[in-house]
C-alpha cells in the first residue's frame, strides 16, 4: 500500500464511517432513494469538481467555474427562447464556448505567466458579466427534450430513481479517471503539478499542457452548466455563486494536494459524496440550522489537510 | 521620496487615466461642494466606499509580501462585525464592542497563522478552512438573521464624518499610514520581505519567521475587523451572509493591480492602496458613466486584464522567450518526446 494512495483510503473510510453514524441515527438514509437523490442533487458539482481536480493536480485554480454554469444556464435558456435551434445543437454550441474560454484562460496563464488565481479571477468577472448582459431575470426552460431529460431515470431496487443527471456525473468520473490516470496528458498534468521547472525540463510541452487543463476544466464547467440547467428548468445569472468554493472543497476532501502533483480523481466523487452526506444529515435532522453545513465542511478540510501534513511527514522520515 | 514616487508611477499613471476615461463620461467628476458640515462630491464617495477594500488591501500586502495569501478576510470581516453588532445588541456599549470585534479578528489572524506557521500548511489552503467556515460562525453569531441594531456613536464610524471627510476613510488613511510607519521605520518590512523570498534562509540567518508569519496574519486579521467594523456601522445591522463577500478577490487584485509580487518578496502598502481606489475609481465610474448595470462585471474585467497585462514586465521578455522557445522545439522534436515518456514512467512509480 503505498502512502501516496493514503488519503484517498482516508477518505474513503471517512465517508463509509459518516454514512454508518448516519444510518445508525436514521435507518432510511440507506434506501437507495437517498441514494439516487444524494447523485442527482449533487451532479452539477460533480461535474465541476472532475475539471477542477484536474486544474488542482496541475498546481493551478480554477475560480471562474461557478459564473462559467451561470453563463451556460442563462445562455441556454436564452438560445431556446429566441431561436429555433435544436437543443442538442445549442449544447454543442455552448461546450465549444466554455472549451475556448479555458483554453484562453489557460493561455494567458502561460503566455503572461500570470498567476491563475488572478486570470482566473478575471475570467470569473467575465462570464458572470457575460450573464448578466444576456439576461438579468430568470429565464425558464420550457423545451420538450428538457422535460424528457428529467424524466429519464432509472427505478433502482427499493424505487430509488438514478436519474439521466447522476448517471452523467458518474460517467464525467469515469472519464475523469481515465484521462488522468491512463493518458499521456494525465501524466504530463501530474508532472506540471510536481513542478513546472522539472516538468519542462523532462521534456513536457508545458504551454500545450496549460492550455488543455483549462480548456478541459472549462468543457466540465459547461456540462456542469448544461446539467445544473436540467435540474433547475431555469438560466439564471445569480445562480451557483461559489459553486468553485465547493468544487475546491470537495477536491480537497477527496485527498487532493492543493500544491498539485498528487491526488486520484475517485476522491474528488467521494469528496462530493461527503459534503452532499452532510446536507443530507442536516435535512434528515430539521433541528440543525443550515449554516453548520459551512463549519462541518470547514472542520473536514482542517482534518483532512493536517491529515495530509502527517503523512507528508511520515513519508519524509521513511 | 523619489524611490517611493518611482515605485508607484504606474499605479499613479492607472488610476489618471481612469480618472480621465471616467471624466469624459462624466465632466462633473470633480466637483466637491460642502454641504451640511460635509464634503460631498465623487472622489470623496471613492474615499469613502473604497474603505473596506483599501483596508483589505493593507494587510493583504504584508500577507502576499510573504508569499502567502489570506482568503479569509471576507468571512473574518463577517465574524467581526457580526460580534460587533450582537455586543451592541447585548447593551456592552461602544468600546466594547469595537474592542470584542478586534480581538476577533485578531483570533482569526492568529489561527490562520498558526496553521501556516507552526503547522507548515500551505496558505491558500489554511485560510481556505477559514473562509469556508467563517461565515457559519458569522451567522452563528448572528443566530441566522441580520442584526440590527441603533447605535448612533457606533454607527458614526460608518456613516460620520470628521472636519467633512468621511470616518471609513479616515480610518484606513490612519491605519495605512500606522502600517506603513511600523514596517518601514523598523526594520520589520525588511524582514517580513525577506521571509518572502527565502523562508529557509531567513529562518537559518536568524529571524523568528515563526512568530512575525503569525503576527502578519494577524495584521491582516486586525485590518479585516475594522473592515468589518466599517461595514456593519455603515448600514447599521450585521449581515453575515453579504458582508464582505468577495472583498477577498477585490484586495488580493488590489494588491496585485499594486505591482506587489503574489511569489512574495517587496511590496508597497502605497501601492496596493492605490490599487483598492483604482478597483473603486472603476466601479464608481461605471455607475456614473450610465452604462446598463448588466454591463459592470464585464467593463471591470476587461479594464483588470488590460491592467494586469500593461503591468507585466514579463510580456515582452516572454513572448521573446516563446519564440525562442519555439524555435528550439520545432529543432528538437524527437529528443523531446523520449524525454515525455521517460516523465512519464517516472510518476508512474
Amino acid at each position: 500500500m503505498s502512502i501516496r494512495a493514503l488519503p484517498l483510503y482516508a477518505t474513503i473510510a471517512i465517508f463509509l464511517l459518516a454514512y454508518l453514524i448516519c444510518y445508525i441515527q436514521f435507518p432510511a438514509m440507506l434506501s437507495t432513494r437517498v441514494i439516487g437523490n444524494l447523485l442527482t442533487d449533487n451532479a452539477y458539482l460533480g461535474i465541476v469538481a472532475v475539471g477542477m481536480t484536474i486544474v488542482i493536480i496541475s498546481g493551478g485554480i480554477d475560480l471562474s467555474v461557478g459564473s462559467v454554469i451561470a453563463f451556460s444556464g442563462v445562455f441556454i435558456a436564452v438560445v431556446l427562447r429566441d431561436t429555433g435551434i435544436h437543443p442538442l445543437v445549442v449544447f454543442a454550441m455552448l461546450l465549444a464556448i466554455t472549451t475556448a474560454f479555458g483554453a484562453a484562460m489557460g493561455g494567458m496563464i502561460y503566455l503572461l505567466a500570470m498567476p491563475p488565481f488572478i486570470v482566473t479571477l478575471a475570467g470569473m468577472f467575465l462570464a458572470r458579466g457575460a450573464s448578466y448582459m444576456l439576461s438579468i431575470d430568470s429565464v425558464p426552460i420550457a423545451d420538450p427534450l428538457y422535460q424528457l431529460m428529467q424524466r429519464a431515470y432509472y427505478v433502482m431496487p427499493g424505487r430509488g430513481r438514478l436519474t439521466l443527471l447522476g448517471m452523467i456525473m458518474i460517467m464525467a468520473v469515469v472519464v475523469g479517471m481515465i484521462v488522468l490516470h491512463r493518458t499521456r496528458f494525465g501524466t504530463n498534468v501530474y508532472a506540471l503539478g510536481g513542478g513546472e521547472a522539472t516538468a519542462r525540463l523532462m521534456g513536457v510541452a508545458v504551454g500545450r499542457t496549460t492550455v488543455a487543463v483549462y480548456a478541459f476544466s472549462g468543457f466540465m464547467a459547461g456540462l456542469s452548466g448544461i446539467v445544473f440547467s436540467v435540474y433547475t428548468s431555469a438560466g439564471y445569472p445569480l445562480a451557483t455563486v461559489g459553486v468553485e468554493l465547493s468544487a475546491i472543497a470537495a477536491v480537497v476532501i477527496g485527498g487532493t494536494l492543493l500544491t498539485g502533483g498528487s491526488g486520484y480523481m475517485f476522491g474528488t466523487l467521494i469528496g462530493v459524496l461527503t459534503m452532499g452526506l452532510i446536507q443530507t444529515y442536516i435535512v434528515f435532522d430539521g433541528s440543525l440550522s443550515s449554516w453548520w453545513t459551512k463549519i462541518v465542511i470547514g472542520g473536514l478540510l482542517l482534518m483532512f489537510i493536517l491529515l495530509q501534513k502527517g503523512l507528508l511527514r511520515l513519508r519524509i522520515h521513511q | 521620496m523619489t524611490t517611493v514616487l518611482r515605485r508607484v508611477a504606474p499605479q499613479l499613471l492607472t488610476l489618471v487615466a481612469v480618472i480621465m476615461l471616467v471624466s469624459i463620461y462624466f465632466p462633473s467628476f470633480w466637483q466637491i461642494v460642502y454641504v451640511n458640515e460635509r464634503l460631498v462630491g465623487i472622489p470623496i464617495d471613492v474615499i469613502k466606499r473604497g474603505a473596506p477594500v483599501a483596508l483589505l488591501a493593507i494587510g493583504m500586502t504584508l500577507v502576499i509580501a510573504t508569499r502567502g495569501i489570506d482568503l479569509s478576510v471576507g468571512a473574518v470581516m463577517a465574524i467581526c462585525g457580526a460580534s460587533a453588532a450582537w455586543s451592541i445588541d447585548q447593551g456592552f456599549g461602544l468600546w466594547a464592542a469595537l474592542g470584542i470585534a478586534l480581538v476577533a479578528g485578531l483570533i482569526c489572524g492568529l489561527w490562520n497563522g498558526l496553521l501556516v506557521a507552526v503547522f507548515d500548511i500551505q496558505p491558500i489552503v489554511a485560510t481556505l478552512i477559514l473562509m469556508v467556515a467563517g461565515r457559519g460562525i458569522a451567522q452563528l453569531i448572528t443566530g441566522g438573521t441580520i442584526l440590527t441594531f441603533d447605535n448612533d456613536a457606533f454607527s458614526y464610524l460608518g456613516s460620520g464624518t470628521l472636519l467633512g471627510v468621511p470616518v471609513p476613510a479616515v480610518i484606513w488613511v490612519l491605519t495605512g499610514i500606522g502600517f506603513g510607519l511600523l514596517v518601514r521605520r523598523t526594520a520589520l518590512g525588511l524582514l517580513v520581505e525577506s521571509i518572502g523570498v527565502n523562508l529557509r534562509a531567513s529562518t537559518l540567518t536568524g529571524i523568528n519567521s515563526r512568530v512575525l508569519l503569525i503576527a502578519v496574519y494577524m495584521g491582516s486579521g486586525f485590518c479585516a475587523a475594522l473592515a468589518g467594523i466599517i461595514a456593519t456601522a455603515d448600514i447599521r445591522g450585521a449581515d453575515a451572509n453579504n458582508a464582505g463577500l468577495w472583498l477577498e478577490l477585490d484586495a488580493i487584485l488590489a494588491v496585485v493591480i499594486g505591482g506587489n509580487s503574489l511569489l512574495g518578496g517587496r511590496f508597497s502598502i502605497l501601492a496596493s492602496i492605490l490599487g483598492a481606489m483604482i478597483i473603486q475609481t472603476i466601479n464608481t465610474g461605471i455607475l456614473l458613466a450610465g452604462f446598463p448595470s448588466e454591463f459592470n462585471l464585464v467593463i471591470k474585467a476587461v479594464l483588470v486584464i488590460i491592467i494586469l497585462v500593461l503591468q507585466s514586465p514579463r510580456v515582452l521578455p516572454q513572448l521573446a522567450y516563446l519564440w525562442r522557445g519555439r524555435r528550439d522545439r520545432s529543432q528538437r522534436p524527437k529528443q523531446s518526446q523520449t524525454s515525455q515518456q521517460n516523465a512519464g514512467t517516472e510518476t508512474k512509480t
